[in-house]
């Protein structure tokens, strides 16, 4: 294996951060300089790196990419095709940096915007969340963001605000050879209930890195549903990190979708900060080809009465490899916490491979927690019984490899959304016999 | 009903298969012609399902000797899916349950599969869904099952029905119902018997594998035939199962010979 840190990478990453853009506020410069500081004293992650076993970014060192600079020249009919029916409000950002003329903000219920805009209007709630909760001290592309941290979409629900469609972040790479820090902030106030979609697309086969971070905070009784879909170019690197806080009966349902990448890697961790809290997360990864697609979760419960259930699924064909570690945490207040996970892998390819280990550490006693793994093929006997209904081999493969992903795409509450799935999933898995 | 000089539909002479090495048919001779209703019997493990899935081009069952002959064309030759689309049909002994497919999504599949073979036209899910429900209610089916996965969580009657709304969708040449009966309550097997009854006619075939004369008062057969250890040893008209239900398998072994003169010449 080669050696993963480039002594050049980082160095050449800090000389590219610039103090400051002039107006901000002192107290995000100073956000801004401590994560740099951080990124100064770190190193990038080896495969000799527990959390980093499988997941080999060494060659993403070749490519020391400059931060992207904006670029005007995308029209609406060039990203028309990623549009969903049923959203009133979407976000725009090309190459990291916010579109105006691509967004549409048309409800005044909540304040949505990008963020040098809403630091002018809601500097103290944004200063009380914004890099409170993915915290840079341990990992150098969350301090990346950080010091890189210039544009964002921050969505921000009022108490007791019930938006009914669905809110579109979408994050569009056009360049190539460049790195993106998108930054979400989502916070939903006590008694809110909001739909978000954060979405990563490309529009060309491009390479580029991509290192985002989202935040959601939920307040006491809040309920959000976070879709999560990585269909970025299938030479980008993605690496990103959501963290998740959790509040007093507050309910979080997160489903990541991960289509694209070379490489990618998701970082999910939610935290029951308060009692009776309560999450869903879902993941579903479908990968080919050469991609390497790895989801970490961690879900940490740390009061009483908390609810967590996981269900997270893999396709990986030709050489693919994917990855889901998933840790649950339950620490000794946590009693009477019920946890369920559950990761089931189909493989359709002798080379392909998953990797897939929960990780439970359970310090209280009064719990309910189970998990499970599979790893699996296409069963013969379900191949033939569609066969012997005329189905061709192709298409009984394509339908089920379908259904086992169907599972998840199922669950999200989107129609328009779990259309364009159902349609990339059947792409992904070459199906044009259906 | 036999019809004389009706064409013949399936001709097997010989027919040898064995899995993983152990030959389970061990040569066998069965000629069906169009309008014709045959059952096959016999003991468990003689080898029924196995002839089945042969027929039908189950890849894990290899075909050691003999030849099978369907209208005409060399079924061996056939991958499953071409057999099915030229009109051979097996509701399974043990239907297979498919999570995450619904099934009015695999009917129209299979449905719309078969069609576009036959030259015919295709239907949208609009379409199908008022054709689907008109077939649904000859087998006195709930509409809930078309949103259900393929098979999941059906009862085994369940099960059966949705095969033969298989084939009541597909409209096979010939149909081999592999213990249809089974698992079906006396008021489900009336009405499947009056399904399969119903599309039955002079241009198709069916083979009905049982262990019960009972679904033979429904659905009438022209020829009981006996399998033993991977061959039919013995075959006859209707009233061979009966003869069958009071003596019991013990007295095949010992009339082999005699039955053998056979029903045809
Ligand atoms: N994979 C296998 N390996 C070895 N033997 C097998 C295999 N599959 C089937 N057999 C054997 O083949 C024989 C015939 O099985 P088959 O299912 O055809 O019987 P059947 O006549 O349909 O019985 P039943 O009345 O119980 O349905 C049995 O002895 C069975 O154990
Ligand atoms: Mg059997």
């Amino acid at each position: 294996m080669s050696e993963a840190t480039h002594p050049d990478y980082l160095e050449c990453l800090l000389k590219s951060w610039q103090a400051k853009p002039a107006e901000s506020l002192s107290w995000l410069n100073q956000l801004r300089a401590q994560a740099i500081d951080r990124v100064s004293t770190q190193k990038l992650p080896t495969k000799r790196d527990e959390e980093w076993r499988f997941t080999d970014i060494s060659s993403l060192t070749r490519l020391p990419y400059r931060p992207s600079q904006p670029d005007s020249n995308l029209h609406i009919q060039d990203i028309q095709h990623l549009f969903l029916d049923e959203v009133k409000n979407r976000l725009v950002f090309v190459d990291g940096h916010f579109s105006r003329q691509l967004s549409v903000i048309a409800n005044p219920a909540f304040t949505i915007g990008n963020l040098p805009e809403l630091l002018s209007t809601h500097a103290p709630i944004l200063e009380s969340h914004l890099g409170q909760y993915a915290r840079f001290d341990s990992n150098v592309f969350t301090a990346l963001n950080t010091a890189f941290l210039r544009d964002g979409a921050v969505i921000i629900a009022p108490k007791n605000t019930v938006v009914a469609e669905p809110i579109h972040v979408l994050f569009i790479a056009t360049q190539s050879e460049v790195t993106h820090y998108p930054r979400c902030l989502f916070i939903g106030e006590s008694g809110s209930r909001v739909t978000l979609i954060e979405d990563y697309a490309a529009l060309e086969k491009a390479a580029y890195i991509t290192n985002a971070i989202t935040e959601i905070s939920l307040a006491a009784n809040a309920r959000a549903q976070h879709i999560r879909l990585q269909r970025e170019s299938t030479q980008a690197f993605h690496l990103a990190n959501c963290a998740v806080s959790l509040a007093h009966a507050s309910n979080y349902q997160s489903i990541s979708i991960a289509l694209g990448s070379r490489i990618s890697r998701y970082n999910l961790d939610v935290r029951l900060t308060d009692e009776a809290a309560e999450c869903v997360v879902d993941g579903l990864t479908v990968i080919s080809d050469r991609q390497l697609a790895d989801t970490h979760t961690c879900i940490d419960h740390s009061k009483p009465g908390g609810t967590s259930h996981q269900l997270h699924k893999c396709i990986a064909d030709d050489t693919a490899h994917a990855v889901f570690n998933g840790k649950i945490i339950v620490r000794p207040h946590a009693q009477r916490t019920n946890s369920s996970q559950s990761s089931r892998n189909l493989l359709l390819s002798k080379t392909a491979q998953v990797d897939t280990k929960p990780q439970l550490e359970i310090f209280a006693d009064d719990v309910k927690c189970s998990h499970g793994a599979t790893v699996g093929q296409l069963d013969q006997e379900e191949i033939f019984y569609l066969r012997s209904r005329g189905l061709s081999e192709k298409a009984a493969r394509n339908l089920l490899t379908y259904a086992f992903g169907a599972e998840i795409i199922s669950r999200i509450p989107v129609t328009s959304l779990r259309q364009q799935l159902e349609q990339a999933v059947l792409d992904q898995t070459q199906s044009n016999s259906l | 009903m036999i019809i004389e000089n009706s064409p013949t539909i399936l001709s097997v002479q010989g027919l040898r298969a064995s899995i993983n090495g152990t030959e389970i048919l061990k040569g066998i001779d069965l000629t069906v012609r169009s309008g014709e209703i045959h059952a096959i019997m016999g003991l468990n493990g003689s080898g029924k399902s196995t002839f089945a899935k042969v027929l039908a081009g189950h890849s894990a069952y290899e075909v050691t000797g003999g030849i099978i002959q369907f209208e005409g064309k060399n079924l061996l030759e056939l991958p499953p899916e071409e057999r099915a689309r030229a009109g051979l049909f097996l509701a399974f002994q043990y239907p297979i349950e498919i999570p995450g497919v619904a099934n009015t999504q695999f009917l129209r599949l299979a449905y719309n599969t078969v069609q576009a073979q036959r030259g015919k036209e295709e239907l949208d899910p609009l379409e199908f869904d008022d054709f689907v429900r008109e077939k649904m209610k000859l087998l006195e089916m709930k509409p809930d099952f078309l949103d259900r996965s393929v098979n999941e969580g059906f009862s085994g009657g369940e099960k059966k029905r949705n095969e033969i709304l298989q084939m009541a969708l597909l409209e096979p040449k010939l149909s081999i119902l592999d213990e249809t009966d089974s698992g079906l309550d006396i008021d489900a097997l009336k009405i499947v018997a009056s399904g399969v009854n119903r599309l039955t006619n002079k241009d198709n075939a069916t083979i009905l594998v049982t262990h019960y004369q009972r679904l033979l008062d429904y659905i009438v057969p022209d020829f009981v035939h006996i399998m033993q250890a991977g061959r039919i040893v013995m075959t006859g008209g209707k009233e061979l199962a009966l003869e069958l239900e009071t003596r019991g398998y013990d007295w095949i072994s010992a009339n082999k010979q005699q039955a053998m003169a056979g029903v045809r010449a």
